[in-house]
Formats: C-alpha cells, structure tokens, sequence
C-alpha cells in the first residue's frame, strides 16, 4: 500500500506534505491562539497579488507571494494594533485588492495561460526538488522563532495587557507572529491552494486543542495530526485519481469529526463509571 | 517612621477636552489597604492605569517608593480586571504565573529554575501549588482570580493593584479572595477597585470614592456622623445602615 512512494513525484510531495504540515501545525496554533484565522484567510488571498506579480516579473512564486504575504502580514498587524474594532473591515479590503492585483498582472503577462487551479486548491504534485529546500529553511525558521521567542509569544498571546505591563514589547511580538505565520501561509498554499489553507491551519490545532495542556504541546501535536492527514489524504487522492488538496482537507474533516465522536463517547463512558 | 508606598500629588487628567480626574491627591503608606469605589465611568481605571504607567501623567506627579511608576514597574503587582477571558487557551496554571517576571532582562530560551521556584511559592502563597501543572480552563472563577493574584506576587511587590477581583466570582469565591488579601496585606500595601462595597468595608483601612474627584475615608470603621461638604456615596451608606444595627 506504501508502494506509491517508490514514484519520484510522490516522494517529493510526501516529504512537502510531512514539512508543510509540521509547519502549518506551528502556525496553525499560533494563528488560532491568537484569534487570527481571518487574518491569516487575508494573507492567503493577498498574496496571490504576489503570484501575479511573480509571474509578470518572471520571479519565482515563492518569492512573489511571499513578498506579498509579509508586506500584507506587516499592514495587518498595523491596522489590527491600531484599529481593534475596524480591523474585520481593513483585512476584506486589503483581501479583495491583493486577488484583484494577481488577477490583472496575469492578464497583462503576453501569452501566460495559466493553471489558476493550482493556486487555488494546490499543486502537492508538482513540487520540485527546490522547493522542499525552500520549505526546510522556512521550517527551521520558524523553530527557531518558536524556540527563542517562546515566554514572549505565549505572554503576548495569552494576555496581551499583562505582557506590556511586564515589559515586553507586544506590537513587536504581535507583528512578528504573523509576518512568521504569513511566510508559513506562503508555504502551506502550495500543498492544499489558498482556498483551502485555512482548514489546514485550523482543524489539526482544533483536535490538538482538546487534548493538550500547553502551547508547545498544542503545536507539537497538530503537527502530528496534521502528518497523519496529509499522509492519508494523500494515498487516497492517489488511489481514487482525486485532487490532492481537497482530498486532505475532506480527510481531516473526517478525522476531526471521528475524534469528536469517539471523545463524546469517551467522556460519557467515564462519567458513567465515576457515578 | 512609616513608609510611604504611593503618592499622588495634585494629578488631572484627561483623555480630550473633558478631565476624567481633577485634582487628584492620594497617600498610601506600607500596609495600606485601599478600596476604590464609585461609578462606572468615575475614573477608578484610569486612576489605576496611571498608577501601573499604561497612561502617562500630563499634569501632576505620582510617585511609587518616591520614584517614577515606570521604573517601579517591578514593585506592583497588577490583576486585571477580566480573568475569565481566553479560558480555552492550552496553558497551564505555572506558566499564567511565570508571566510574572520581566521577561527582557531573563534567558529567552525556557525558564529558570530560581523562577520556576519563585513561581511555585508564589502559587503556595494563594493556596495552589496543587493546581501548577492544570491547564488553567479547567479552574473554577474564583481558583483563576487566585493564579492571577499568583502572577501578581511573583516579583514581590510592595504594591498590590486589582481591578474588580470579584467582579465574576461566587459568594464563597468573593470571601476566599478577600481573605487571602487580609493575609497578604499584612506585608504588601493593597489597592482595590470594588464594587463590593459591605466586602470592602470589612477588609479596607482606607475607601476612597471617585468621581471625577477623590474623596478618601480614613479610618471607615468609625462611625462619621453626617455627611460633610455635600459629599455623599456608599461609605455614608453603609455607615448609616451599619448604625442602625449598632
């Protein structure tokens, strides 16, 4: 049943889908902590304007979209700082113009027909060897953000208030948590599209959630669930000739609602003998 | 000699146009236990952002241990007012309390043992050392409101500031935390922001009433007979009824 990873492309788009989701397990937490998943939604879309312009320019994409993301991320965290209650209004704003600028740059670019497809629900299939190099590097990245920045990412994240009070610089924190996030958005669009990336960051880190009792723990975890996702999601798109992307996100609804039944279960059963 | 802790002299402030605090003067000294009261919008949680620094004095001084709150910051311990917010949050009760120390001037990677030990006494102090290693959304209002006043005492404060501590707790929870606040007081100068005022009365040596103005009751356990320049809130009140009962 393993045999499909003996194929050169599936070995190149497992390791993507074992990076992409250690990755998306980090962020995922950091983004849903946070209360950021419609700004993380934000980043996605705004950085398909990168796209455009990678295209245009003759970039390369990552680069373009990750151009995209951060000055989008970096934006984001102004206005969300700045503007609490009108935030929701600025991130649709900037949503909407950063699709609309990828749209027109590739219009403008003389005889590209391109494969929009792939950008919207991802291309786990094409990954090339380069990119997994890209991936590695925005992995460790982010370790190594995660690792040093630890007590003030948990401190601004969790009481935001308190964390000031107690010196830490909080705007700094804050926008560094989602100009990493957004170079991670970058990298997991390519495995699931940018329609889909946000079930990606969000539903491991809800399952991860229930069962962890920190915030290491909650990212170590969905990092893991999401693997396992990924893993599956992609043997049975592979099997059954299904889109890659959507076929990993269906998975992990599956598991997630699996997880639920079987904890509702649990949780009766234990009430049940305690009584 | 007694020591002065907190000294506001002569502050007004204002967010625009229109003051929120005029002419403020205040005095605590070492072993104070402040209860502010008065009406929503009166100005209590300005006062207590000026105090911690999170606004800056324009006109007026207010000094902490006679130097500037800014670099005071690590002799007041703060509680906020909602604990209750962020309880799906996956961190345990050690960590919420570790916040406590200044991060910038520590190691960035992990916690020191010296403040993992602090932690926990500070956590033994409160009563919940048990709960260290709980994630704290599985702690009840009142167990929380404890952590929080865990966090404050982590860098032994002189100062002790809380903002509403009972404002979501139960009968019993409210009469925990107050004497826990008894226990504490009898090393560290306390301000409270309450609406709790029959609770207060029983547990504060100083009320002050704010609107706008301060109005500070000394020595609230005596009965003051009527009220003097026009000035009337629930500390008359209160006294008035508590006389009856006498």
């Amino acid at each position: 049943m393993f045999e499909i990873f003996t194929v050169d492309f599936m070995q190149n788009a497992l390791m993507a889908g074992v990076l992409v989701s250690l990755i998306s397990g980090i962020i995922g937490s950091l983004i849903v902590v946070n209360r950021m998943v419609f700004l993380a939604g934000g980043i996605a879309h705004t950085s398909y304007g990168g796209i455009g312009l990678a295209i245009f320019l003759g970039l390369p994409i990552f680069l373009g979209a990750s151009i995209f993301a951060v000055a989008a991320s970096i934006l984001m965290a102004f206005l969300a700082l700045k503007y609490k209650e009108r935030v929701d209004t600025f991130i649709g704003l900037i949503w909407a113009t950063g699709m609309a600028i990828g749209v027109i740059l590739i219009d403008l670019t003389p005889g590209y027909n391109v494969d929009l497809m792939s950008y919207l629900f991802g291309s786990i299939l094409a990954v090339e060897t380069s990119d997994l190099y890209t991936m590695f590097s925005v992995f460790v990245m982010i370790l190594i953000f995660v690792i040093f920045g630890y007590r003030n990412i948990l401190a601004v994240s969790y009481d935001s208030e308190y964390a000031h009070i107690r010196g830490v610089n909080v705007g700094l924190f804050y926008t560094l948590i989602l100009v990493v996030s957004s170079i991670g958005i970058v990298m997991t669009m390519k495995v699931v599209g940018l329609i889909l990336v946000i079930s990606m960051l969000t539903i491991p880190v809800f399952i991860a959630e229930k069962i962890s009792n920190s915030l290491i723990g909650m990212m170590i975890v969905s990092g893991l669930i999401s693997t396992l996702f990924t893993i599956i999601g992609l043997m049975v798109s592979y099997y059954y000739n299904l889109t890659t992307g959507a076929t990993i996100i269906l998975v992990s609804v599956v598991g997630m609602i699996l997880f639920l039944t079987i904890k509702k279960i649990y949780d009766l059963f234990k009430r049940g003998t305690i009584a | 000699m007694i020591k002065k802790i907190l000294e506001i002299d002569d502050l007004t402030f204002s967010y625009d146009d229109n003051n929120v605090l005029e002419n403020i003067n205040l005095s605590l000294n070492e072993k104070d236990f402040l209860a502010i009261i008065g009406p929503n919008g009166g100005g209590k949680s300005t006062l207590l952002k000026l105090i911690l620094g999170i606004l800056e004095t324009k006109n007026g001084k207010i000094t902490i241990n006679n130097q500037n709150p800014s670099l005071q910051l690590s002799n007041i311990g703060y509680v906020p007012q909602n604990t209750n917010i962020n309880t799906s949050f996956p961190i345990k009760v050690i960590e919420v309390v570790l916040m406590g120390h200044i991060s910038y001037k520590k190691p960035i990677f992990g916690y020191g043992k010296d403040e993992i030990a602090c932690a926990l006494g500070a956590l033994a102090q409160v009563g919940m050392e048990k709960f260290a290693n709980s994630k704290i959304g599985s702690l009840s209002g009142g167990q929380r409101q404890r952590v929080m006043i865990a966090r404050a005492l982590c860098n032994h404060p002189t100062l002790l500031l809380l903002d509403e501590p009972t404002a979501s707790i139960d009968v019993d929870g409210q009469k925990q935390i107050y004497e826990l606040l008894k226990e504490l007081n009898k090393f560290i100068t306390i301000v409270v922001v309450s609406h709790d005022i029959s609770v207060t009365l029983n547990y504060a040596n100083k009320v002050a009433y704010i609107n706008k103005f301060l109005k500070l009751h000394n020595n609230i356990n005596k009965f003051s007979t009527t009220p003097q320049n026009g000035h009337f809130c629930e500390v008359e009140l209160m006294q008035m009824f508590r006389n009856k009962n006498v």
